[in-house]
């Protein structure tokens, strides 16, 4: 409902805040989104049904699919293996459409944690997690991450021992990363379910660290 | 940017000219930004476009990236990101044949001309 109050702590199914309605004054490159598409479906190029069903498949993707795809490997050893020689392969085994890209499962550990970055655009695991979040396209995290990636961390607040060594992973548009997050104590008795709960976006792109039960 | 140096000079570092300005890995920057928005229906529409014309042959990620990445780096500090996705998504378009340049501008004054919110106009009447 266009003229609902959206709470401005609760986050949209992409995990995402919700933002205000788009009834500002049009500006010149919506009018330009607006007669692109309009041309792309006179010409037959498309139709108005395949860019809803776009839209619908982007907005379907979400961090939750990362979570099951977390929560699995955590608990079966052999999906855990395959993910990790092939996560492109695994994933779409599970039924994901990760397209034709290549994706990549770095796995978090004791010793090691992993953060991912893009810092020539914007590339992100997006068949898997959605759209990135805004600030993966910041200037500030594209710059920094690769050279300064504890104090980034700490600004999402997240401190890492200096024993750990931290692995930063520069995405292309050919090949994407997804972090796997280490497994929080605690959750032995957990199912899939229960544990896909704790494992959140930040998680998957290193800036986070899975919830603890 | 209408001076040709004054655009030369800002695609290209003159110490280090094999690195462009998107190539911003390295650089000092500030404390990343937290805000965060959920995507508007015409930023969806801007990305369904950039999928469904790859799809259809036009361009590809390396054509759209070509454009952002000649739009150098005024347009990355002044138009938000999906402002910069139609642009390079249209440029790719028209060089790909879809439409002409006469056809977009005569589209865009009509979907102009409908209305003054981006509501009014995305509903042809």
């Amino acid at each position: 409902m266009p003229h609902d109050h959206h709470d401005h702590d609760h986050l949209s199914p992409s995990g995402h805040p919700y933002r205000a309605d788009d009834d500002t004054s049009l500006s010149y490159w919506q009018t330009m989104e607006i007669a692109v598409r309009e041309l792309l479906v006179e010409k037959g190029v498309t139709t108005a049904a395949e860019i809803a069903a776009q839209i619908e498949t982007m907005d379907a993707r979400a961090p939750s699919n990362g979570a099951k795809v977390v929560a699995r490997a955590w608990t079966d050893p052999v999906f855990h293996a395959a993910l990790m020689e092939n996560a492109g392969d695994a994933t779409r085994n599970m039924g994901f459409d990760i397209g034709p890209l290549h994706l990549i499962a770095v796995e978090n550990t004791d010793d090691v944690h992993n953060m991912i970055v893009c810092t020539l655009c914007s590339c992100y695991p997006r068949n898997l997690l959605g759209l990135p979040p805004d600030w993966y396209k910041s200037r500030a995290y594209r710059s920094r991450t690769v050279r300064e990636p504890r104090s980034v961390l700490a600004e999402f607040g997240v401190t890492l021992p200096d024993t750990t060594k931290v692995r930063v992973h520069d995405s292309t548009a050919d090949m994407r990363y997804i972090v796997i997050p280490a497994r929080p104590q605690g959750t032995e008795n957990m199912s899939q379910t229960e544990l896909a709960d704790l494992v959140t976006r930040d998680s998957m792109i290193g800036t986070g660290v899975a919830k603890t039960p | 940017m209408d001076d040709p140096r004054a655009y030369h000079l800002s695609m290209f570092d003159p110490d280090n000219p094999t690195r462009r300005w998107h190539d911003m890995g390295g650089d000092a920057a500030g404390p990343v930004p937290t805000d965060q928005h959920d995507f508007s229906m015409w930023e969806k529409r801007v990305d369904a476009l950039m999928i469904i014309g790859a799809a259809n042959g036009y361009f590809t990620v390396d054509g759209l990236r070509r454009v952002l990445e000649d739009m150098g780096e005024d347009a990355f500090e002044k138009m938000t990101y999906y402002e910069r996705w139609i642009a390079s998504v249209n440029r790719n378009l028209i060089e790909g044949g879809a439409y002409t340049t006469a056809q977009l501008a005569a589209k865009m004054a009509e979907v102009s001309a409908r209305g003054d919110t981006y509501g009014d106009a995305a509903a042809p009447k």
